[in-house]
């Protein structure tokens, strides 16, 4: 699976970075249109899952390297979050942007580790894996970390806390994370670090052989994946006060963070934006319908993303572009 | 400190509970043999194949009767799985395989879920409390009895990979696809006799497990990352190498739970995983990478 | 005497039982086009991935613009300079044209714009200005090569290593290329280039080297090292060149 081939690299600023401001515009209406909680709370967090597959895409979409563990990073921004403020008493606002740099130290230390080694493939894919479930059990057992029963933000409901009485805020918020993380990964795909890192996803032997530093290259990537994740997890354990070690680092993280960029477009700005809002929507969909079928939600996302790699390799945004195909105007170069 | 003779029986218990984590390598480690990648979806494969031996047993047939019919479905299903949802869905490409049995996995996995909650269910056999006397040890019967099925087993599929066509056509595909191809093995249907035989082995390891364990929808999830560990201890792709290192973790696992109690021996587990992944990818006894 | 471009000495490199490259030298001096033949398995392209860093010589020294480069990665050399084609070639399959001689670019040129604009420019020169935006995965072999080319040319090389590229192209298709490969050469570019198709080795090259069985056997100008008996029982077997000159002088 590899991403589209960009037939307009040198498009206008307009066109590359319009279609976002629109999107984010048209979705910060949404608390406009309604104020149930029950929605804006699902938004919230579709666009938590978006901004956590985002950081997954960066590594796996553009850099091809599948991590099954993304979670680590995600546990490690909510678990830093919370304990820096239970723990050590930091403000809010100084905690999450630490949450975000310590999830960045985590990503180098793994990418320093297994590229050192030259894990790829099934090989990467159990490394992360194998991370991902250390962190769980120390976090599980550890006091330091609250041990089973999981590390509280001390509830005190004012702005300079980063808690907010309203959802809405915390939509936007979210919102405003997401657009960001849109942004960068616009700007990456759009410099030399971008072709590099796709570079190495299409062929690494050629991509050294033209001069890429691929070990240098794919840490830089990991740690910028890791840290884009982790601001998920932080802002996760903001919203809800609460984190334990089977949310922060289980498995479910892991795949959700995997599976939207792949329904929604690997490699692609879009896709895991696309991806968490269908997957969402879809969940929603059949909550109403089967009622709370504990693992039915999952049971679905493992078949959907069986059904994605088989009939739609460019994800949801493939699909679309198959579709409308044969009128589509392709801008000559 | 302990006593030489609870060193020996926590050794001798690491070696019977290794067996098993043997027989579950057994599976992975010849699937990556042949197919070049790791199969996700093997600990929920185990964890249904739990699920198949305790209805059996619900419906009156002791495991060890019942792997006969067990085993040789689960053969069958794993064939099917590989030919007709595997090969097809990932159009050849090694990360679709990857991420397909991933897919299946979670599937699997939630689907077991939401069907039989995630209530822990074990089984009374007539021999569950029996044991062997070996004079300075006790060993629990049904553990002695994994321990004996699972040679039995390991020689079966030492036969079948060494002695038969099948085999060696199994042997052929897993050194060289293309050349295989070329003298007119299947690798289609080969591909798929191997997925189905590393079926029916987690089968086979299922049904003697369930007698002195539990099964619940997670439960193949802790047997599969042990087998990870095992698989790349043992150098992936080695049936041998998956024998001996599913014995040492066994053993490992065995003492430090002894030395450090019970959810740090679990951590070891990892700890070694990791480290040996990125020391050595070619496993302890340099197997092919 | 100046220092040559390359100079590759008494370089072996064993694979398990194998020794593929046997205390293997040459020398390259900046300028000319250099020719490396010899029979299949001779370890040519073995070489080659000792130059350019992809494996490192079990044993000897590989020099170049004086400097021992033996212990530097493949990306540090191509930083210094030298810049090496696949046999088997290599492209980014699911990336354009354009975006593939790109990456080679980017690597004199960080700022995206300048490196599509090189990418436009080098394309031009290996004949692939029409098909800037083909997806590579859709190149016919001839275009694959060239891809090859301008992907290496893209990082401004002092030294071209290019393995075989002529190789599996019919009788037109090299005319097209070999002009190419001569005017890279008039722009400053040097070249060892290893080749099986004899007729562009005696046009392009000025020095040829023979390497058999992993040791260099034969060097000097084209047209005496085809002569050299030692290379003709290399290609032919034991006792070729006897039987090749008994022939002539019975004809002549
Ligand atoms: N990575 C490797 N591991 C083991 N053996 C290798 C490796 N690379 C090359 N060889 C062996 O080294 C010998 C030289 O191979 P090489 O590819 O360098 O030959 P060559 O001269 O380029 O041949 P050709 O003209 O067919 O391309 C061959 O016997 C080959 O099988
Ligand atoms: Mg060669």
């Amino acid at each position: 699976m590899t991403g589209p081939v960009n037939t307009s690299p040198r498009t206008s600023l307009l066109a590359a970075y319009g279609p976002i401001l629109a999107v984010a515009l048209v979705l910060a209406l949404l608390p406009l249109a309604t104020t149930a909680n029950t929605v804006l709370n699902a938004m919230v967090l579709a666009l938590l899952i978006a901004l956590a597959g985002q950081g997954w895409n960066i590594l796996g979409g553009y850099g091809g390297q599948f991590s099954f563990g993304h979670a680590v990073f995600f546990g490690t921004g909510a678990y830093a979050v919370a304990l820096l403020q239970s723990r050590l008493g930091l403000n809010a606002y100084l905690a999450f942007g630490a949450a975000v740099a310590i999830g960045a130290a985590v990503g180098a230390a793994i990418g320093f580790l297994s590229f050192r080694s030259g894990l790829r493939g099934s090989y990467f894919a159990l490394v992360t894996l194998a991370f991902a479930e250390v962190f769980r059990i120390v976090a599980n057992a550890s006091p330091w970390t609250g041990g089973a029963s999981g590390a509280l933000i001390k509830l005190d409901m004012r702005p300079e806390n980063f808690q907010f009485a309203s959802r809405a805020t915390f939509f936007w918020i979210a919102l405003a994370l997401v657009t960001a993380a849109l942004v960068a990964t616009r700007m990456m795909e759009r410099s030399r670090f971008g072709a590099y890192l796709v570079a190495i996803r299409e062929n690494e032997d050629a991509a050294k052989a033209l001069g890429v530093n691929t070990f240098r290259v794919k840490l830089q990537a990991i740690t910028a994946s890791a840290a884009v994740t982790a601001a998920a997890g932080a802002f996760y354990a903001q919203y809800f006060l609460f984190v334990d070690a089977n949310i922060a680092f289980g498995t479910w993280i892991s795949v959700e963070a995997l599976l939207v960029p792949i329904v929604g477009g690997l490699g692609t700005v879009f896709g895991p934006l696309i991806g968490a809002l269908a997957l969402h929507g879809l969940a929603e969909a059949t909550k109403a319908l089967a009622g709370r079928l504990p693992g039915a939600d999952l049971a679905l996302y493992g078949a959907l993303l069986v059904l994605a790699i088989a009939f739609a390799p460019n994800g949801v945004q493939g699909l679309f572009n198959r579709l409308k195909g044969g009128f589509s105007t392709r801008r000559a170069a | 400190m302990f006593s030489p003779d609870i060193v020996i029986a926590a050794v001798l218990n690491g070696l019977l509970t290794g067996a098993v984590y043997a027989l579950v390598s057994v599976a992975l480690t010849l699937v990556y043999g042949v197919l070049h990648i790791i199969n996700f979806a093997h600990g929920a494969i185990l964890t249904a194949a739990m699920f198949a031996a305790f209805f059996a047993h619900q419906a009156g047939i002791d495991p060890l009767l019942s792997v006969l019919f067990i085993a040789p479905a689960f053969f069958a299903l794993g064939y099917a799985v590989q030919r007709w949802i595997i090969g097809p869905a990932s159009h050849g490409d090694d990360r679709n395989i990857l991420l397909v049995t991933l897919g299946l996995s979670i599937v699997i996995e939630n689907v077991l879920l939401a069907a039989f909650r995630s209530d822990t269910r074990s089984i009374d056999v007539p021999y569950g409390f029996s044991v062997v006397d070996l004079g300075f040890v006790f060993l629990p019967m049904p553990r002695v009895i994994a321990f004996g099925v699972t040679c039995v087993v390991a020689a079966l599929l030492w036969a079948l990979l060494t002695r038969t066509d099948t085999g060696k056509a199994i042997r052929a595909v897993a050194k060289e696809k293309l050349g295989a191809s070329l003298v007119g093995i299947d690798v289609t249907h080969i591909y798929a006799v191997t997925f189905g035989i590393g079926a029916a082995c987690l089968a086979v390891a299922a049904c003697v497990l369930l007698p002195s364990y539990y099964v619940n929808p997670r439960v193949g999830t802790a047997y599969v990352l042990v087998a990870f560990t095992v698989v790349v201890l043992g150098g992936m792709g080695s049936v041998p190498g998956a024998m001996i290192g599913g014995l040492l973790i066994g053993v490992v696992e065995s003492l430090s739970g002894l030395y450090f109690g019970e959810s740090l021996g679990q951590l070891g587990i990892f700890l070694i995983f990791i480290l040996v992944l990125l020391v050595r990818p070619t496993g302890l006894f340099g197997a092919r990478a | 005497m100046s220092e040559p471009l390359l100079r590759v000495e008494a370089v072996s490199k064993r694979f398990g039982g194998l020794l593929a490259v046997d205390a293997a030298s040459l020398v390259v001096e900046a300028g000319g086009i250099t020719g490396l033949i010899g029979p299949n398995g001779a370890g040519k392209t073995t070489l080659f991935t000792l130059v350019s860093g992809f494996e490192k010589p079990t044993t000897g020294r590989i020099l170049f613009k004086g400097r021992d480069v033996g212990a530097l990665a493949p990306h540090e050399r191509a930083a210094l300079g030298v810049a090496r084609t696949f046999q088997i070639v290599q492209p980014f399959a699911g990336l354009s044209v354009r975006e593939n001689i790109a990456v080679g670019a980017h690597l004199r040129h960080p700022r995206r714009d300048d490196a599509l604009g090189k990418a436009e420019a080098v394309a031009e020169r290996v004949g692939l200005a029409d098909r800037l935006d083909a997806p590579a995965s859709g190149l016919t072999v001839v275009g694959r090569k060239r891809l090859e080319l301008a992907r290496a040319l893209a990082t401004e090389p002092e030294l071209l290593l290019l393995d075989e590229v002529l190789a599996g192209l019919n009788p037109s298709e090299v005319r097209d290329i070999v002009p190419i490969i001569r005017d890279l050469r008039h722009s400053g570019v040097t070249i060892l280039m290893v080749e099986h198709v004899m007729q562009a080795v005696m046009s392009l090259c000025d020095t040829v080297y023979v390497l058999a069985q992993g040791r260099m056997i034969a060097e000097g100008p084209p047209a005496a090292v085809t002569r050299d008996p030692a290379v003709i029982e290399a290609y032919l077997g034991h006792g070729a060149a006897a039987r090749l000159a008994a022939r002539e002088a019975a004809h002549g």
